[in-house]
């Protein structure tokens, strides 16, 4: 028989051994991430209309990238593989990655599962940038082979994001549920603005809702290149204050007394994952349910701390989407192109509504 | 340790906190009483620099409360608040854990000592058992355990705790009180709102009686748990006993007094 003492040693032994153990599994997990991450981009590359043999695809892959001298490769596969295919499939892996990150944080700062990156405005303002480009005329416009719809759409989730601070604002401090308000009451403006402009512009509504509805059609390396700062600089932002975001969880008067910072970490946390969202719908469109189901799913599987959690999302945000554009480009028959949100909505809508079920207690609805 | 000078707190127009002045030696446990919205939340909010001052001023340890990063007052002061409102399944060890930030440099991981501090304040109330357990899905009363855990974890000087034992069982209140007696003896001060007036004046030896924003009675536990004083805060007939064990004062209310006093 075990006295008191030695009982709780025994314990905190435990406790200390599972903590070690769990530490290990998730080394292990995102190891695992990592190697399924490169597999799937290399099998990506491989499927597409063009039928391109495994071994042409792995030399065009190979010369690309410069690991092999050039010229092994003919032109075309070569354009087709490293040009086209690659940089949609690495882009399309950036943006999941991106987006999943920006929903954890979002539903952190905000502390409601149920939100994502959308909910805040930051995604229709830069889709009424886009929209506004597109409109204008100005989507043939090209600088540097970019375009200047990714500039407006991300001059657009700027200021929105800037409007929805200030209006969330009440006396001088940030809450919460003025936050989520003034959201809304954004978002659904700017909705407003490119349902107008949809209806005025009878032409560019195709143009549009491809935008609207997000897709990687035509987008190349120039894409990854612009869409990269931002998204490394949001990352950084986030990844930095993973710990106070924890804390925010348990409410702004709680986390004063723990001696967070609040105003100025919920700032940053902000700053940061609206760029996430930004660099993503700038390039892509609007890609729904990544930003929500990701971070949900990932708490399942590693717990609440937005540490692992941010990693964990950025791995299966960027594998989701880049198996859904894969699905996106070659679903329909005769090389017609679905719209990647419309892959996610229609996958993440029934698998959240199971991830709903499947939950203990009702603590979705706070 | 705390000293309050003409103290004032407003939300908008209404004054919670109407000029207060007090001090509170290191080493004293406190009870602040006083009946439902005199203002025993405020005030400790407004210790732990939550709530802006309107007026006045409060210093800790000889030193303005706006000199101090949030940080470092979380080194000194740490609060067990009400109750918890937390939708995400964090397990009891990292939520004992975040006690700890204030302590932790940069990025901060968990030291060893960290882990160490929380496991030992877990042990010390009774709840190292619930550590891998998701917050969301224990007791309120051993979620607030896990809370007072994350304060004691903080190893700050002060402690203001806001009715931290209102969801505990018998046994564990008075384990959590003999437990914050037995910090106390070591040099820990706390102030305890509480509406628990038995339990105060079991384990208190200073009582503070807040009323309409303002402090009505102050003085040791023997002095002020009173009929007099008791019957006119509480606007209630309040009779006194004495405990069997200790001989500490204890109140008993007179039920029937709605129908009695004729206010119907």
């Amino acid at each position: 028989m075990l006295s008191k003492a030695d009982q709780v040693s025994k314990t905190a032994g435990e406790i200390q051994f599972q903590l070690a153990a769990s530490k290990r599994i998730f080394v292990l997990g995102l190891l695992f991430l990592t190697v399924v991450s490169i597999l799937s981009v290399l099998a990506a590359t491989g499927i597409g209309r063009l039928q391109i043999p495994w071994k042409t695809v792995v030399s065009a892959l190979g010369e690309g990238l410069g690991l092999v001298h050039f010229g092994t490769v003919e032109r075309t596969p070569l354009v087709v593989v490293f040009d086209i295919r690659l940089s949609r499939v690495v882009l399309s892996f950036l943006v999941g990655s991106a987006l999943g990150v920006a929903g954890a944080v979002f539903q952190g700062i905000l502390r409601n599962p149920l939100a994502d990156p959308f909910t805040i405005g930051v995604a229709s303002g830069a889709a009424f940038g886009a929209v506004l480009a597109i409109a204008l005329g100005l989507g043939s416009g090209s600088y540097f082979g970019l375009g200047i719809i990714p500039f407006l759409a991300l001059l657009g989730a700027l200021i929105a994001l800037a409007s929805v601070v200030m209006l969330g604002r009440v006396q001088g401090r940030l809450r919460r549920d003025t936050l989520v308000l003034a959201g809304i009451v954004v978002a659904t403006f700017l909705s407003a603005l490119i349902a107008l402009i949809k209806a005025l512009d009878e032409e560019a509504v195709s143009a549009i809702v491809f935008w609207v509805m997000g897709s990687f059609q035509g987008r190349g390396w120039i894409h990854v290149w612009f869409s990269l700062p931002y998204l490394l600089l949001g990352l950084y932002l986030v990844m930095s204050r993973a710990r106070e975001l924890d804390i925010l969880t348990l409410g702004e008067v709680q986390a004063r007394q723990l001696g967070v910072e609040v105003e100025r970490v919920r700032r940053t946390l902000l700053v940061g994952a609206s760029l996430l969202t930004a660099a993503a719908v700038s390039v892509s469109g609007v890609i729904g349910f990544v930003g929500l189901v990701v971070p949900h799913l990932v708490r399942m599987l590693v717990g609440a701390a937005h540490g692992r959690l941010m990693v964990m999302s950025a791995f299966l945000g960027g594998l989701g989407l880049l198996w859904s554009d894969v699905v996106a480009r070659i679903l329909l028959p005769g090389g017609e192109e679905l719209p990647v949100g419309v892959v996610t909505a229609l996958v993440g809508g029934p698998f959240f509504c199971l991830l709903l079920k499947r939950r203990r207690g009702g603590v979705i609805l706070d | 340790m705390i000293r309050a000078e003409g103290l004032i707190a407003r939300y908008g127009d209404r004054v919670v906190l109407d000029g207060l002045d007090f001090r509170i030696a290191k080493g004293e446990l406190v009870g602040l009483l006083g009946p439902n919205g005199s203002g025993k939340t405020t005030l400790l909010n407004c210790l732990s620099k939550v709530v802006p001052l309107h007026g006045g001023r409060v210093a800790v340890s000889g030193r303005d409360l706006s000199e101090y990063s949030s940080a470092e007052l979380a080194r000194v002061e740490a609060s067990v608040p009400q109750q918890l409102d937390i939708s995400f399944p964090f397990t009891c060890i990292e939520v004992v854990l975040m006690g700890r930030y204030p302590h932790q440099q940069g990025f901060g991981t968990d030291s060893e000592e960290d882990l160490d501090t929380a496991m030992e304040s877990m042990r010390l109330t009774d709840s190292l058992d619930l550590a891998k357990r998701p917050i969301t899905e224990i007791s309120g009363g051993e979620a607030q355990r896990v809370i007072i855990a994350r304060a004691l974890a903080q190893r700050a000087q002060v402690m203001l705790l806001d009715e931290a034992t209102a969801n505990l069982d018998v046994a564990h209140k008075t384990e959590m009180f003999d437990l914050f007696l037995e910090k106390n003896r070591q040099g820990t001060t706390f102030v305890c709102a509480m509406h628990d007036l038995n339990l105060a004046a079991l384990y208190c030896q200073r009582l503070v009686f807040l009323k309409h924003g303002r402090i009505a009675v102050d003085g040791s536990t023997v002095d002020t748990f009173t009929e007099e004083t008791l019957s006119s805060i509480y606007e209630t007939e309040v009779r006194i006993i004495q405990h069997p064990d200790t001989g500490a004062p204890q109140a008993m209310f007179v039920p029937g007094q709605r129908a009695s006093s004729g206010q119907m």
